[in-house]
């Protein structure tokens, strides 16, 4: 066993803990590993430029832009702000609650593709969230605007995560299974995401608890000191 | 039928607007970074047919149009384009005149493309589909993207060419972020092919103690949020850590039930996906996206939820794999 590759990991830690360029330290460690594997300069070269080819999916992002911008300049982050200020029960911790909800039960019917960092948190939840926060806490400060808008995004990537292992089709079920199928145990996709469904709960109480933690933060800190 | 290599031509065209954009305004680092992703987008289905026929000089060209655009990145020399505040007056007052009419388009996307994903069976006429057969989400997307913009086009009343200056705008506000998540994806492939996943698994094999239920459940799940948070990936990890740990450990030698270990294991792997900036695409582009000035602020508001919902897990795997 050749355990020098594992310098790469190594350099990705050292680089991200460095604070370095991200794209750099990738880059940087994906040679670090191919050197001490012993492969050739070229050979690094075409190994990275296909793996990075066979990956574009994650770009795919850059096709809401178009819409996402035209919706911006058009003033869609602040009238979402407006509509939210003007809805008297809706709190920040409700607001992101539902929407996590929403992510979750969306998730476990498979359909993820609703809702997302760029789609959704960008020009909707995030100024929403901004909006109705203000209501507990008139006097926002740009640190705790930032904490909430970080919180949004946080909210999105639970939702997500905790949602979609329920549903039988999703890759991660599938993966399992397959996985199992290779090492000669036989499983239904169901007998594997049912066991998704304890976690699911969980992590909506606990995200939910800390929503409500952080919003009761907020108001304290409004609160003129006695 | 609306093939792959279509979307990606599409997303290169919205890539390469970006370039001319940046090389009409002289911003030349930026003009050359999107331009270069732009050509490996437009020109990837080639790249990989090149290398399968055995001709490496294209996927070498590619690794090399990578290593620039991460020492373009590295080097400081990509212009953030500034937040143009200047026109919030506008905004506000196009805000007050359009109102709810702006939500349409935004929650076209999402709609269009889940209404597309779900019809994908039903749209085939005989031999020809509309989506190629088991890959409906990408194209369903790029239809959904397509609507949308026609139809915010129609309700802003403004002319395509804007649409691809917003794209624009955002791109050099996002910068190389963007394009962290397929490079990660890309190192995960290299870690593959140089056997840093089989080091890592071997090094685990010889530091457990096997007799114990206990310490087997919880060097499992340990084992998948550290490998987790080193390769961004919880898909990545769990071949490796459950080949490792969990089928001979758990399941062969204690008796656990697999399908929790395999649900669970997973589930116990996505915490650490939230505590990874290795995880660019939902812990770094949010951050950029939202305009946080601390890259780590998406990972440090969802890290408590993270780690007390890890130990939930492993709770709860120790007890319902011995049930």
């Amino acid at each position: 066993m050749n355990y020098w590759p594992l310098l790469g990991v190594a350099a990705v830690v050292a680089g991200f803990a460095a604070r370095l360029n991200p794209m750099l330290v990738v880059v940087a460690a994906g040679f670090v590993s191919g050197f001490a594997a012993g492969l050739p300069l070229a050979d690094q070269l075409a190994l990275l430029g296909k793996s990075f080819v066979a990956t574009r999916a994650p770009l795919l992002i850059v096709l809401t832009l178009p819409v996402v911008g035209l919706l911006e300049h058009a003033g869609l982050r602040e009238h979402a702000q407006r509509w939210i200020a003007g809805l008297y029960y809706m709190s920040l911790s409700l607001l992101l609650i539902c929407y996590m909800a929403l992510r979750q039960i969306l998730g476990a019917l498979g359909l993820t593709s609703i809702g997302g960092h760029a789609q959704t948190v960008r020009p909707l939840i995030a100024p929403m969230a901004e909006a109705a926060a203000r209501k507990t806490a008139p006097g926002l400060d740009e640190l705790q605007r930032e904490r909430i808008r970080a919180l949004a995004a946080a909210t999105d990537n639970v939702g997500l995560f905790f949602g979609e292992d329920i549903f039988i089709a999703f890759g991660a079920v599938l993966l399992i299974q397959t996985f199992y199928t290779a090492n000669g145990i036989h499983l239904e996709p169901l007998s594997i995401a049912i066991w998704a469904i304890p976690t699911a709960i969980a992590a909506f109480v606990i995200h939910a608890l800390r929503i409500v933690v952080f919003q009761y933060g907020l108001k304290r800190d409004a609160e003129p000191r006695a | 039928m609306i093939a792959l290599s279509y979307v990606w031509w599409l997303a290169a065209l919205v890539l390469g607007a970006a370039a001319v954009f940046d090389l009409r305004a002289r911003r030349w680092a930026n003009a050359l970074f999107w331009a270069l992703i732009a050509i490996v987008f437009a020109a990837g289905d080639a790249i990989l047919a090149a290398d399968k026929a055995g001709n490496r000089l294209p996927t070498q060209l590619a690794g090399a149009a990578v290593v620039l655009m991460a020492l373009l990145a590295g080097s400081g020399l990509l212009k953030r384009a500034t937040v143009g505040d200047g026109d919030a007056e506008a905004r506000t007052a196009s805000a007050q005149r359009l109102g709810h009419k702006l939500f349409g388009p935004a929650l076209m996307i999402p709609l269009v493309t889940t209404v597309l994903f779900l019809l994908a069976p039903y749209l085939v006429a005989g031999d020809w589909r509309l989506f190629p057969a088991g890959n409906a989400t990408v194209p369903a997307l790029a239809l959904g993207c397509c609507a949308a913009v026609a139809f915010a086009l129609y309700v802003t009343r403004s002319r395509p060419a804007q649409a691809l200056r917003e794209s624009s705008r955002l791109l050099d506000q996002l910068g190389w972020a963007v394009v962290l998540p397929m490079l990660l994806a890309a190192l995960g492939g290299v870690f593959e092919a140089t056997g840093v996943g089989n080091a890592v698994s071997a090094l685990i094999g010889q530091f457990v103690a096997t007799d114990s239920r206990l310490a087997c459940t919880v060097a499992y799940g340990l084992g998948m949020i550290v490998f987790t948070v080193i390769m961004g990936n919880a898909f990545a990890a769990f071949p490796v850590i459950t080949g490792g740990i969990g089928l001979p450990l758990l399941i062969r030698q204690h008796g656990a039930d697999p399908a929790v270990v395999g649900a669970l294991g997973m589930l116990t792997g996505y915490c650490g996906t939230l505590l990874t900036p290795m995880a660019a695409n939902f812990n770094i582009v949010p951050a950029v996206l939202l305009e946080l000035r601390d890259p780590y602020g998406v990972i440090r508001g969802q890290a408590l939820t993270a780690v007390l919902l890890a130990a939930t897990n492993i709770t709860l795997m120790y007890f319902l794999a011995f049930r």
